[in-house]
């Protein structure tokens, strides 16, 4: 085990676990975006979606839940080290800096970071365990007696505010998998050289799907499309 | 023309720095931007004033010594080009212009805008070699090596060492350098039976050196005037995660001989 | 003062190997035993330092920029020689040898070249199992080219950056001989004098770079690697730190100091800008191999090249030079192109420069092909004088480049000072009065990395030596005068800056002393240079201190060194009188304008004695014999 030990105390050893804690993550949001399109479809549809992850594989479920605790400790963690890291190797900083050709997303990481973490606290604490409950329905339940997620996230969208911090966490999500996806290939080594390795079309690809997918719930509820 | 430079002064390692403002007049079109400093240079020897200290040799973009940032940018606007090969018809006339030596806290400043680049030499001792002594090898043509090949290597070993990856790198990493020296390497047949060992002793030293990681942000490739390809960073990562995850096995087998 | 060249006898294609043989060897357990100092770090410096330790001998390696990297060697572009004979075109090492001994105007030492000739082989062997990624053909074997005028395929090139990559795997080395212990390495550091103890090199005196402090090391031999000295010009092809002072003051402690005469100038470089100009810029000499060089025929013809008709301009290389043309030798196309200027027909802003035009290959080959062999040279081209050669003819005039003289070494690369060895270009070398295009490298790493690690073994192996204690008051004076020479050097708070000063020393050198050198002028600088060093230590200024970086110091020590340095090449130029490769003096030549060689009195090796200072060098002659190649006039008609 000594070798995981040199990797984890490593700085690529870091960023490879940031990595694969990442693609994690793309793996799990593209899932649950999935799902939270079902919203369009209806009540029952979505409702029935949020029953079945809890019915027959709630089991599965845990399983799930605890890899990807693991994965956004261990993310959230390396992060912060690493940040630390790049601070200390330039105590002296410049009093000029032009960035040339670095992308605002990729400078954004960290703080978009910040706030992603504090999205994901809040997102569980107001749909998954209703400790923030700013509609006040996270216990009704549907017709059929199933838990109202359907009725929670429509209610909570009507909400402006709710719907502006989605969007905007949203919107950084998105920088965040535009950076992400495709360095997290590099990072992994596996990306293939390129003419110009700075262009990155999948990548783009999963931030828009990413992007757009999840802001289409709120603003489905705003435009009264998902009512 | 003329120009306005604000230039980083500092008397040694240990001591405060300061920008001190200069002029500079009648700077021509074809002079290069270290003959610029040259001339201003001589300005101040002949006011009874300290010159600006900075590293240079060769000036012509390949010894790899010369390098600073100017308005932020590390070697000048100009991409591809070092900066003695900087000339100064990339600027225009009243520019005023902000010159700070490369920074990193593996790169402490010696003075003014020279600064300690030992670190890459001790990276280079950890690994970046092929471990055949001089003697007799096999004929060089003995091991043909596809054309395709060599170009790859050939264009990882264009690095010249400048440190200009580092100093444009918003973490201080030193990874377009280190990456470029594993993948020259580890690209050839002749660098093959160290490969894996190299990449993770030069990486591992690399972190001894207090460079920060690499985020990819792409500052690098950009600043280097070889422009080598942060291609190669993905390379180092492979190479050093097949290393590290086979590093068992090499110690096995290095205990039984 | 006596020369021993002390070549072996036998044929001369068995003398190395029977040397080989007939050297003493030092008992492995008992390398470690030995320290070596070798200074400098370039392809000779750096082979010779890691060789040496893969053999157990203790190196001290030493340069004065921050990395051994970054040795002056790295900017070679061109490519290096080697008799491998891989396309078949007839090369051999007889030949190699044949060439280079033709190719430096017979004056030479035969035994010499052969043996550079037959280790060019091991060099590429060894440099490719090192990983320098020479450039090859689809077949996955090493590519070839002709260079510089040879007649075979045998340059070896990685891009334009041999030198470069060459370097790179020499450091490569001597970083991993660094890691195993076997190196202490000294970077910005500088050697400022060689010490003698008992008649027997043992050491030298150096001042950190960077804390400006002045110490000794103590060796059992000591080996100098510290490349050329055409800096005395001020503005050459060198790099700007390239200098002569380690050979300067061991010549000043008994070394001789040969042919300092012979200095190469290229024809290839970009002209000067102005009076900021700080250094020359090489353009590969490949560039000749399809442009073609022309001026005006008429005098003052400002008209832009394009305007120009055929029938006007003179393509005075392909005129007078009709079977070589375009690739005659560097030192007929220099001389050449100093004549059409002095005839006021050259070009360009000062009128110093000529045309070397692709218009007619960008017609036959098309704009792509030209790309693919010279985009970058191109490219570099433009960026410095923002004219681009696809639509405009570049304009090249000749620089100084290689400095072939060098302090005298026999046979085993040994001075006239026991113990003290000197490797590459800062050694009078085995290019006699011209090298050949990529046979510079192909010397440095034949020096480091096949010769200097056997023969230093035959010296230490058959001399007793004893222990130097650091105290040793031989040690100790030669510190004190280095420190007394930098405080006076401090201290004489004039007027003038160094630059101003070597800038001054370089242009009468390059006027009385470059491409072509008359009695008359010869004599005019040997007034000037004393007059102006007089005033150089008189009204010199150093801002600042010695006890810290101090770069105005570093290139006033430099400086000081070449004016003496200048004074001798002019004698060394004067007492020739004779015209032999890099040398012509316009006093013998044919009726058209040939050199002119006297065999009959000048084919020696002029190495010269220093005898202190204010006093006359005395000279000695090295006799050449030419036993192989028979003395015969260049021609190149
Ligand atoms: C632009 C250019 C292109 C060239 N192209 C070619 C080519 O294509 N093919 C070819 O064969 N040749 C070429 N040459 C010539 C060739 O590059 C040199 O002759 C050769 O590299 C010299 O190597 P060296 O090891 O002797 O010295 P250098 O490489 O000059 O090294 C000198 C070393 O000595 C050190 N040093 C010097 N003085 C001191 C001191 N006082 N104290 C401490 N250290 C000191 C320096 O730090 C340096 O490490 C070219 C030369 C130039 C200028
Ligand atoms: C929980 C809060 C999060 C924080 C604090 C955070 C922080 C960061 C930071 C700072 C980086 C850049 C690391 C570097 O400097 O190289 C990064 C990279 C990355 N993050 Fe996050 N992130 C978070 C959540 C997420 C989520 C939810 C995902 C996926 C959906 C994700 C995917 C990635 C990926 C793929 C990378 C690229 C890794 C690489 O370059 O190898 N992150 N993250
Ligand atoms: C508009 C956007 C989103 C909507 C409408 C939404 C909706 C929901 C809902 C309704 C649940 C509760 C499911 C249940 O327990 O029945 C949930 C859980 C969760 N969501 Fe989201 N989500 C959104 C965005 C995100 C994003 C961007 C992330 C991650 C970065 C995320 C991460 C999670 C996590 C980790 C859970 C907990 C899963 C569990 O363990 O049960 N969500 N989401
Ligand atoms: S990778 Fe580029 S920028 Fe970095 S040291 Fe090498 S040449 Fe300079
Ligand atoms: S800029 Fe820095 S973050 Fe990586 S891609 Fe280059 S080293
Ligand atoms: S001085 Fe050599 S690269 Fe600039």
């Amino acid at each position: 085990m000594t070798w995981l030990v040199n990797l984890y105390r490593s700085t690529i050893g870091k960023k490879i676990i940031m990595a694969v804690t990442g693609l994690i993550g793309i793996a799990f949001v593209i899932g649950h975006m999935i799902g939270n399109l079902q919203a369009f479809v209806g009540q029952d549809r979505f409702d029935a979606y949020a029953a079945f992850l809890h019915g027959p594989f709630a089991e599965a479920l845990w399983v799930v839940r605890v890899v990807l605790v693991v994965a956004v400790v261990l993310h959230v963690l390396m992060a912060w080290q690493l940040t630390q890291r790049a601070r200390a190797a330039r105590p002296v900083g410049y009093r000029k800096r032009e960035p040339q050709v670095s992308t605002w997303a990729s400078r954004t990481m960290r703080w978009g970071g910040v706030l992603l973490f504090v999205f994901i606290v809040f997102h569980i604490l107001h749909f998954t365990v209703g400790a923030i409950d700013p509609a006040g329905v996270f216990h009704n339940t549907d017709a059929m007696g199933r838990h109202d997620s359907y009725g929670d996230v429509v209610a909570s969208f009507r909400i402006w505010w709710v719907s502006a911090f989605y969007i905007v966490a949203m919107a950084f999500l998105g920088l965040h998998l535009y950076h992400g996806a495709w360095s997290s290939l590099r990072t992994l080594g596996v990306a293939h050289p390129s003419e110009h390795p700075m262009k990155r079309r999948i990548s783009a690809v999963i931030a828009i799907v990413v992007w757009l997918g999840f802001t289409l719930v709120p603003l489905g509820v705003i435009a009264g499309i998902v009512h | 023309m003329n120009l306005i430079l604000h230039v980083w002064r500092q008397a040694g390692a240990g001591t405060a720095g300061r920008f001190e403002r200069y002029e500079a007049r009648d700077v021509s079109a074809d002079m290069s931007f270290l003959e610029m400093l040259d001339v201003v240079n001589e300005g101040l020897i002949a006011g009874g004033q300290e010159p600006i200290a900075f590293d240079h040799d060769c000036r012509e973009g390949i010894c790899g010594m010369c390098g600073m940032m100017i308005n932020g940018v590390a070697h000048g606007p100009m991409t591809m080009t070092t900066t003695c090969q900087l000339h100064m018809r990339s600027f225009s006339d009243g520019d005023e212009l902000w010159i700070e030596p490369w920074r990193a806290r593996a790169f402490h400043v010696v003075k003014d805008l020279v600064v300690d680049r030992s670190a890459f030499d001790r990276i280079i001792q950890a690994g970046g070699f092929v471990s055949v002594n001089t003697g007799a090898p096999q004929d060089a043509n003995a091991i043909p090596v596809p054309k395709q090949v060599a170009d790859d290597a050939m264009d990882a070993a264009a690095c010249i060492g400048c440190g200009a990856c580092v100093a444009a790198c918003p973490n201080g990493s030193a990874s377009l350098f280190t990456a470029a020296k594993i993948s020259h390497l580890g690209l050839l047949p002749q660098g093959q039976p160290e490969r894996y060992r190299r990449a993770l002793k030069m990486a591992a030293q690399m972190d001894l050196e207090d460079f920060g990681h690499c985020t990819l942000f792409g500052e690098c490739q950009e600043a280097c005037p070889k422009g080598i390809s942060i291609d190669f960073i993905a390379r180092m990562n492979h190479d050093y995660l097949r290393a590290a995850a086979s590093e068992r096995e090499e110690k096995k087998l290095a205990g039984t001989g | 003062m006596e020369l021993k060249s002390r070549v072996p006898d036998g044929p001369v294609a068995e003398k190395w190997e029977k040397h080989k043989f007939d050297m003493k060897l030092v008992n492995p357990a008992n390398k470690r035993k030995y320290t070596v100092i070798v200074v400098g770090s370039g392809l000779a410096g750096a082979s010779a330092a890691a060789s040496m330790s893969e053999l157990g001998y203790n190196v001290k390696n030493f340069c004065f920029q921050d990395s051994p990297r970054r040795a002056h060697s790295i900017a070679a572009q061109g490519g290096i020689n080697a008799a491998k004979n891989y396309p078949n075109d007839g090369d051999s090492v007889w030949r190699l040898f044949y060439d280079t001994v033709k190719g430096g105007d017979f004056r030479s030492r035969e035994a010499n070249v052969y043996r550079l000739a037959q280790v060019s082989v091991n060099i590429i062997d060894q440099c490719v199992a090192q990983g320098v990624p020479f450039a090859r053909e689809y077949g996955g074997l090493l590519a070839n080219r002709s260079f510089g005028g040879a007649q075979v395929s045998r340059t070896f090139y990685a891009r334009g950056q041999t030198g470069q990559q060459l370097l790179l795997g020499a450091y490569q080395a001597l970083e991993k001989e660094i890691a195993r212990g076997g190196v202490t390495m000294y970077p910005r550091t500088e050697m400022l004098d060689l010490i003698i103890v008992n008649g027997r090199a043992r050491g030298i005196v150096v001042r950190n770079l960077v804390t400006g402090k002045i110490e000794s090391h103590i060796a059992d031999a000591v080996v100098l690697g510290t490349g050329g000295y055409g800096n005395v010009f001020f503005l050459s092809t060198n790099a700007k730190g390239s200098n002569v002072t380690a050979a300067w003051r061991a010549h000043k402690r008994g070394a001789a100091f040969a042919n300092p005469c012979y200095t190469q100038i290229h024809p290839t470089c970009i002209p000067v800008s102005g009076d900021h100009q700080s250094k020359l810029t090489l353009m590969s000499e490949s560039l000749r191999n399809d442009g073609r060089v022309w001026v005006p025929k008429k005098a003052g013809d400002t008209r832009p090249p394009n305007q120009i008709p055929d029938a006007e301009r003179d393509y005075y290389l392909e005129r007078k030079y009709p079977s070589f043309g375009n690739l005659s030798p560097r030192d007929i196309a220099s001389r050449a192109a100093k004549e059409v200027c002095d005839e006021g027909r050259g070009v360009g802003p000062g009128g110093r420069g000529v045309y070397l035009d692709f218009a007619d290959a960008i017609k036959r080959l098309g704009r792509e092909q030209i790309a693919e062999r010279y985009g970058n040279l191109f490219e570099m081209y433009e960026r410095i004088t923002d004219e681009n050669p696809y639509e405009v003819p570049m304009r090249i005039y000749p620089a100084v480049h290689y400095t072939m003289g060098g302090l005298w070494v026999d046979y085993n690369l040994m001075s006239t000072i026991p113990g003290l060895h000197v490797i590459g270009e800062a050694n009078f070398s085995d290019h006699g009065a011209n090298r050949l295009g990529a046979s510079a490298l192909m010397q440095g790493l034949a020096d480091g990395y096949f010769i200097i690690p056997l023969t230093i073994g035959d010296y230490l192996g058959s001399n007793k030596l004893a222990p130097v204690s650091p105290d040793h008051p031989d040690v100790k004076a030669a510190e004190a005068e280095v420190v007394e020479r930098t405080m006076r050097l401090l201290s004489i708070n004039g007027k003038r800056s160094v630059t101003s000063f070597h800038r001054e020393l370089g242009k009468i050198m390059w006027e009385y002393c470059g491409m072509a050198r008359s009695a008359d002028g010869l004599k005019h600088a040997l007034q000037e240079i004393p007059k102006l060093r007089e005033e150089f230590w008189r009204n010199l200024t150093i801002p600042g201190s010695g006890e810290e970086l101090n770069q105005s110091l570093e290139h006033a020590g430099r400086v000081a060194d070449f004016f003496e340095l200048a004074e001798l090449m002019c004698l060394d130029a004067l007492h020739r009188e004779e015209s032999c490769g890099g040398h012509f003096r316009v006093e013998h030549q044919t009726p058209d304008g040939e050199a002119r060689r006297n065999d009959e009195k000048f084919a020696y090796v002029a190495a010269w004695e220093y005898r202190g200072d204010g006093q006359a060098p005395v000279l000695h002659k090295e006799p050449l014999e030419f036993e192989n190649v028979h003395l015969a006039t260049r021609s190149y008609k």
